[in-house]
């Protein structure tokens, strides 16, 4: 495992799925062996405001927040919104966002958040199958089909 | 190592696992960002926990339980220290038999809080021990050393939490085989240790210092502290709670004082690490405590400029105070700020008082957002309860015409955690022109998650128990005119009934009850 760290930062409007798919996130990359911090912000942001989650990972990740100027990888959920962290954003990082996937294609829109973790997924090494594993922990039985719809359509968008 | 755990926990789940192992009998609180999932956490795990009406109830509760050689843990956010203030200062007088810990959880940046005081401050002022985990190991760590500490010193121990402890993940490993068995509860009858009238507490209070003294020792020679020394000395950095990650990616070359436990601060071996380094930086969020008690016991620390007092540290901002770049600024990112759900029922509650022109002295919760635009309709808010009292104050002094516009606004919650006592006053000493108080009811405590209060028939576990009416409460006070509606649906019906009150001298409540959307579908869903 190479030393560098890995930034990853999650971000939307308050019930778009931001802290779930922050937390999927972390534990697929504890569960792949990487040291790994998540950190956000709970509470009065929630209600409808903006909000983020930053996840680093690593052989070995320090402060949970990301310092300025990076960001790897920017899920934005609610561009209007939180493309705002693009000025966060360190040297050829990825900007992953509904436009990178065909939303019409969801069965339900709450599923965005899975859409673009599967878009993500092409940037990392970690096999399709983990993470639908992970992504079943976090959910109900009921939802796995339309994640792991939502998870591929997302995998398959261009990298 | 036999059966060694790992896991990705937030600070609030590893502290909640670390009572769960450190034989804790009861854990009890009152719901704040960042502190709340520490019971609900410590509830599914199996461990026996409760919501307390308020933090003074709940530290009540837990010294009981520590007076009965039990243990018990307490939580809250950091002003809910304040709440539970006149407690503090005395159990730490009278110690505990048991061990009683208490997480309080700072919000530096305030998040979701109403000032960013710091919790070393005021322990430090009542003469209680903190200590302060960096991650969520040692939040497992130091909480399950707490417990030890505090039945070892017989004195109720803080652990400081901040938002990026208690919200943050990081990995945790822990033995499952090491799991403390809850204690025998008993009572051995000890009066003056307990009973603080002066004759007991004048001894109590120079036992406190004594106590004091040998735990500063302690944290000074086998403290849960670590030093890591650099080869370089020009720079060395003391640093304590999450300050210390940032720090530590902020400037790896430096040697470090990483402090565990900030009060009774370890003076004597941070004198000894810092006397070999040029220069001395202190990192702390909140209030310069590490560096003001440093610097009076002539330590070779520097001075911290008043701009590292204000909001979160991170990286970047630790790296400024180190340059000594005090142009720094964090990008101000664009944000939509947070807002009344759809439907939501305050919404409605709201209506008839801005139309009314209500003068609306506010309170704590969901509906303080109905401040903002475009309701604007919350005129003051400072702490949980003071609409009350600051409705009846301007009640006394405005010209009548104006007085009679003054309403006082309270949630549910807020009304069981401190509005009784608003109440009794408006009986008491009534204003001239009466007043009128609405209870926004949404039968939940919303902002904090949907959480149970005495109010919604349910115990944290959503279990049934006995519901606390509002209305009867205040017909018991003696407020004449007690009246409850549905804000969603009898929106005329109320403002008629408010703008009929407001001309007379009478005492009003009304109770506006419609359950919280959110809550409704978490109720919908536990019923499912």
């Amino acid at each position: 495992m190479e030393d560098k760290i890995t930034n990853i930062r999650i971000a939307g409007l308050g019930g778009m799925g931001v802290l779930k798919a922050s937390l999927v996130l972390s534990e697929l990359l504890f569960e792949c062996g990487y040291d790994v911090k998540k950190a956000e912000v709970h509470g009065m942001s929630q209600r409808g405001g903006s909000i983020s989650s930053d996840v680093r990972f690593g052989k070995k990740v320090v402060s949970p927040m990301i310092p300025e100027k990076c960001v790897n990888y920017l899920l934005s959920l609610e561009p209007e919104w939180s493309d705002v962290h693009k000025v966060s954003l360190a040297e050829n990082a990825v900007v992953i966002s509904p436009a990178d996937f065909d939303v019409s294609k969801l069965k339900s829109q709450k599923a965005v958040n899975v859409a673009a973790l599967g878009v993500l997924s092409n940037y990392l090494d970690i096999p399709a199958e983990k993470w639908l594993e992970v992504l079943k922990k976090f959910f109900p039985e009921k939802l796995h089909k339309a994640n792991e719809e939502a998870f591929l359509l997302g995998r398959s968008s261009k990298k | 190592m036999a059966d060694l755990k790992r896991k990705l926990l937030s600070g609030n789940e590893a502290i909640a696992l670390g009572a769960l192992h450190s034989g804790c009998a009861l854990g009890v609180g009152y719901p704040g960002t960042p502190s709340t999932e520490i019971l609900e956490v410590f509830s599914v795990l199996g461990g026996n926990a409760e919501w307390a009406p308020n933090e003074k109830v709940a530290a009540e509760v837990a010294l009981g339980v520590a007076f009965a050689e039990s243990n018990s843990l307490v939580t809250m956010k950091h002003v809910g220290l304040n709440v539970s203030q006149d407690l503090f200062f005395t159990a730490s007088y009278s110690g505990v038999q048991g061990a009683m810990v208490a997480v309080v959880a700072d919000d530096p940046g305030m998040a979701s809080s109403q000032n960013e005081q710091d919790t070393r401050s005021l322990a430090h002022a009542g003469g209680l021990p903190v200590l302060e985990p960096s991650d969520s190991q040692e939040a497992y760590d130091f909480v399950k050393l707490a417990f030890k500490l505090s039945h070892r010193w017989q004195i109720p121990f803080i652990i400081r939490t901040t938002t990026r402890i208690a919200h943050s993940n990081t990995i945790v490993e822990y033995c499952e085989d090491k799991i403390e068995p809850l204690p025998a509860a008993d009572f051995n009858k000890d009066i003056s240790h307990r009973v603080m009238v002066p004759g007991f507490a004048k001894p109590a209070h120079l036992r406190l210092r004594q106590k004091l003294a040998e735990m500063r020792a302690w944290n000074n020679k086998e403290g849960p502290n670590k030093i890591i020394e650099s080869k370089s000395r020009d720079l060395a950095v003391i640093a304590d709670g999450v300050a210390f990650q940032h720090a530590l990616e902020a400037a790896p070359e430096a040697g470090f004082f990483k402090v565990g436990m900030s009060h009774p601060l370890p003076v004597e071996s941070i004198a000894d690490f810092a006397k070999n380094y040029k220069r001395v930086v202190v990192v702390e969020e909140g209030d310069p405590y590490m560096t003001t008690l440093l610097k009076a016991a002539g330590i070779n620390v520097e001075d911290r400029a008043e701009k590292w007092r204000f909001g979160e540290l991170n990286v970047d901002a630790v790296k400024a105070q180190i340059e000594g770049n005090l142009d720094f600024a964090q990008p101000v990112l664009k944000a939509k700020p947070p807002q009344l759900c759809k439907g939501c029922p305050h919404v409605f509650s709201f209506a008839p008082l801005v139309e009314l022109g209500c003068i609306v002295a506010g309170d704590i919760g969901c509906y303080t957002l109905a401040a903002m635009k475009p309701i604007s309709g919350m005129d003051m808010q400072i702490c949980m309860g003071a609409s009350i009292g600051m409705g009846l104050g301007l009640r006394k002094v405005l010209p009548e015409e104006k007085a009679r516009k003054v309403v006082s606004v309270i949630g549910d919650s807020t009304f069981m955690h401190s509005g009784l006592t608003g109440l009794l006053e408006m009986v008491y000493n009534p204003p001239a022109t009466g007043h009128i108080v609405v209870v926004v009811d949404n039968s939940t405590t919303a902002m904090t998650g949907q959480q149970e209060n005495p109010g919604t028939g349910r115990k944290l576990d959503h279990s049934p128990t006995n519901a606390v009416s509002i209305e009867r409460v205040a017909e018991a006070i003696g407020i004449q005119n007690v009246k409850v509606f549905n804000p969603v649906r009898e929106g005329a019906q109320i403002k008629e009934f408010i703008s009929e009150k407001m001309k007379t001298n009478e005492l009003t409540l009304v109770v506006l009850r419609q359950t919280c959307i959110l809550a409704a579908a978490q109720l919908a869903k536990r019923k499912a």
